[in-house]
């Protein structure tokens, strides 16, 4: 069967209706916005569903926004078909007070390892996840560092003059 | 089952019945800064636990500060072992993301440089594997022929490892002849040396009882962790992803993908070692694609899109446009649509992928690397458990685990 | 432009060069003896024959690869033998960048080395902390061990790299005998906290 971009959001608007919050297509990947809680339901939805067979998780990773007001960080999935060669992005937005978003480790446990990096960047709380800590940077980091109110420089540093290094 | 289930210790003792060995982060053993902490029973591991980030550089915060062409610099190290493949990457990135067509010379050219650098990266990796399993002699001979693979690196970018290779829309020169005797040299000679190579592990005995049936994954399993690239081909699922979305023409190549049975440390030697003579072939049928161009299209050697790629130098002494453009893209004033783009590759390990969001700045505002090393590193304390040290450090080095590509 | 390949196509005869070896320090030659100061001949014997430690981490390592290998071969040198075991070597050769989770890693390996010990900064990332001024890199790796020798690059070519050697060498043929054990080296190890 041919999976087009109609029949995924038919498909999709079916089970779901209205926790998707909205869909957008950008450079040929189709890619849609749903209510943080029902992440979970929508990956299984699309691993189980013998029309849709989206079993491959390509990434998972997070943007911070901090000029959207409750819902500052954007969790994305991306993932693929293989037998059909399509894509998808699944896009949730939660509030960096309580960034909770469920674990999909339980499907795919290739997620294992992306959500700890997505956690050790921007402090997404993976709930279910069964060894959530920092993967990259040094265990005793206190924050998340690629959130946007942080800067990249190390701010310790007595040797590098700021007004020629144009920080 | 415990084999030393006959050492009794006392109720509350400190001391376990497993011995706990670092796998550090220096080891001749571990390519790369990453560490292993292995429970052992004896010779065999009951448990592994892995820890990484010991070279993490922060490429991501670091690409939200620079302009796309300085952000080529950071790609290269990633997977060092062949940088122009990460620099083609991201420069389709880009290039999809700005809306650019590379003209098809461009592509054969680029297609040339991403086959050298898989082959000097299947190269280093399968020289390693024969190292672990005590032969250093086939690692020696054969790094004599990246030096070749260096040497057209330095004719067309100037630089041997971390190239920078390319622009957006193109390369920064066209090829010399030099490059073109250099390429023809290489296709001349090494085919000799790897079959050489080959001879030296293919048949050999002990190499065959140290890597067949030691190192396992099954394709359910390695799909389910997210494996791609030479290690999800040896488990036996031809994803390539110059086949399922080709990029800079592959489509216009005639390759096979070679794909392993049980996904063991031979298979995925096997694997590379094959996929190292298809990129000779892909090679061959690129230089004589681009040999077959004649006339002023053979000195087409960028796209034509004077906001990204900087101007010639006689057009920016006289014109007013291309003074603007060669000041803007020098001092990363661009300005990038705004919008969000997925563009992945097969990089030496697997699918590298790049996902740009821009905001329509001269920075990008998100760009996360889909590093395949990362991905696959999680199986590892999968693959090794109930199995012998011994198998465990050849598994290390089949997979081909980069630390630069794993952190970033 | 047609210009054709131009080097390495001449074979050189080194037939008559008599390549000799290594400089006999200064000293009194006589009839089946050589007499010359202590520290010379430990230099001399020292310099021609450093086991270094690669302490590669990323891309830099790979260059010492192909310095390792016979295309520009270290092992000229003297560094034939390279060893893992930092109870066993002379030369800490760090190439590539040191991040911040590995600097107490870093520090520990240059602890364990026995002294004469010397360590060469290989590249970019560990002389200064490289293009990555960022929160998570050492800014050098002078901020945890002292060093000896820098090589800048990135990466460095092998014969930069093996110019870094030779510098290294330099150090080596020169140093005084009882530097280790005098006042301004346990000065300068006291700076990093090193006793």
């Amino acid at each position: 069967m041919f999976l087009t971009h109609e029949t995924i959001k038919e498909t999709l608007a079916a089970q779901f209706g209205d926790k998707i919050l909205g869909w957008e297509e950008s450079y040929g990947m189709l890619s849609f916005t749903i209510q943080p809680d029902h992440n979970l339901k929508a990956l299984t939805f699309l691993n189980d569903d013998p029309a849709m067979g989206f079993q491959f998780l390509t990434d998972v990773t997070a943007v911070h926004y901090p000029d959207r007001k409750g819902e500052e960080i954007a969790v994305v999935y991306h993932l693929h078909n293989l037998k059909e060669n399509v894509r998808l992005r699944m896009k949730l937005f939660v509030p960096v007070e309580k960034p909770d978003v469920y674990t999909a480790t339980g499907l795919f446990s290739g997620a294992n390892w992306m959500e700890r990096e997505t956690y050790d960047f921007y402090g997404v709380n993976f709930v279910g996840h069964p060894d959530l800590r920092r993967v990259l940077n040094v265990d005793e980091m206190d924050y998340f560092p690629l959130r946007k109110e942080f800067p990249l420089e190390d701010q310790t540093r007595i040797d590098k003059d700021d007004e020629m290094f144009g920080r | 089952m415990l084999e030393q289930g006959n050492i009794h210790l006392p109720e509350g003792s400190i001391e376990k019945q497993t011995t706990t060995l670092n796998l550090g982060p220096t080891h001749p053993a571990t390519h790369g800064v990453f560490q292993n902490i292995l429970e052992m029973d004896g010779e065999r591991i009951i448990k592994a636990e892995s820890t990484v980030g010991y070279i993490h550089r922060a490429f991501e915060k670091l690409a939200e500060r620079r302009p796309l062409n300085q952000i080529t610099t950071l790609t290269d190290r990633l997977n060092y072992c062949s940088a122009p493949l990460n620099n083609m990457g991201w420069h389709l990135t880009c290039e999809k993301l700005l809306g650019v067509k590379t003209p098809k010379r461009v592509d054969y050219l680029r297609v040339i440089i991403m086959e050298l650098s898989r082959i000097s990266d299947h190269l280093i990796c399968n020289s390693i594997v024969g190292v672990d399993t005590g032969a250093y002699t086939g690692f020696l001979y054969v790094m004599q022929y990246r030096e070749l693979v260096y040497e057209i690196y330095e004719e067309v970018c100037g630089s041997r490892l971390t190239t920078n290779m390319g622009r957006i829309g193109g390369f920064e020169r066209n090829f010399s002849d030099v490059a073109f005797q250099k390429i023809e040299k290489f296709l001349a000679e090494f085919p000799g040396v790897w079959k050489e190579f080959e001879n030296l592990f293919n048949r050999n005995r002990i190499f065959i009882e140290r890597t067949v049936g030691t190192g396992a994954i099954s394709a359910e399993r390695a799909l389910n962790y997210g494996f791609t690239g030479p290690n999800l081909r040896a488990a036996g699922v031809d994803y390539d992803v110059r086949v399922h979305s080709p990029y800079s023409s592959y489509e216009d190549f005639d390759f096979i993908i070679p794909v392993g049975t049980t996904g063991d440390n031979n298979d995925r030697f096997q694997v590379r070692n094959e996929e190292i003579w298809q990129s000779l072939s892909i090679i061959r049928q690129a230089y004589q694609k681009v040999q077959a161009f004649k006339g002023t299209e053979a000195d087409v050697y960028h796209a034509d899109a004077p906001e990204y790629y900087l101007p010639a130098k006689a057009d920016v002494y006289t014109k007013m446009e291309a003074l603007i453009y060669h000041f803007k893209i020098v001092m990363g004033e661009t300005e990038i649509p705004a919008g969000e783009v997925y563009q992945s590759i097969e990089g030496g390990n697997g699918e590298l992928g790049f996902y740009l969001i821009s905001d329509g700045g001269r920075t990008p505002y998100r760009l996360h690397f889909r590093r395949p090393c990362f991905i696959y590193y999680q199986a590892y304390s999968e693959i090794v458990k109930d199995t012998m040290l011994s198998d465990a450090i050849v598994t290390l080095s089949s997979l081909n685990l980069i630390a630069g590509e794993m952190d970033a | 432009m047609s210009r054709p390949v131009r080097f390495n196509m001449i074979q050189k005869d080194t037939s008559d060069l008599g390549i000799n070896n290594v400089q006999l320090p200064e000293g009194h030659m006589g009839e089946g003896f050589f007499a010359t100061s202590l520290d010379k001949v430990v230099g001399m014997a020292r310099k021609n024959s450093m086991w270094p430690l690669p302490f590669a981490t990323s891309c830099c390592g790979i260059e010492f690869m192909a310095t390792m290998g016979s295309h520009y071969d270290l092992s000229r040198f003297g560094s034939e033998r390279v060893g893992f075991s930092p109870r066993q070597c002379d030369l800490l050769m760090v190439m590539g960048t040191i991040a911040k989770k590995m600097g107490p890693v870093l520090r520990q390996v240059y602890l364990q080395m026995a002294e004469p010990r010397w360590v060469m900064a290989v590249g970019a990332c560990a002389s200064s902390g490289g293009i990555f001024d960022t929160y998570s890199v050492l800014q050098g790796i002078d901020q945890v061990i002292p060093v000896d020798v820098y090589v800048p690059g990135c990466p460095p070519r092998p014969e930069a790299i093996i110019d870094g050697v030779l510098k290294i060498q330099e150090l080596v043929e020169n140093e005084s005998l009882r530097r280790r054990t005098g006042d301004q080296y346990k000065a300068l190890l006291g700076g990093y906290g090193i006793q």
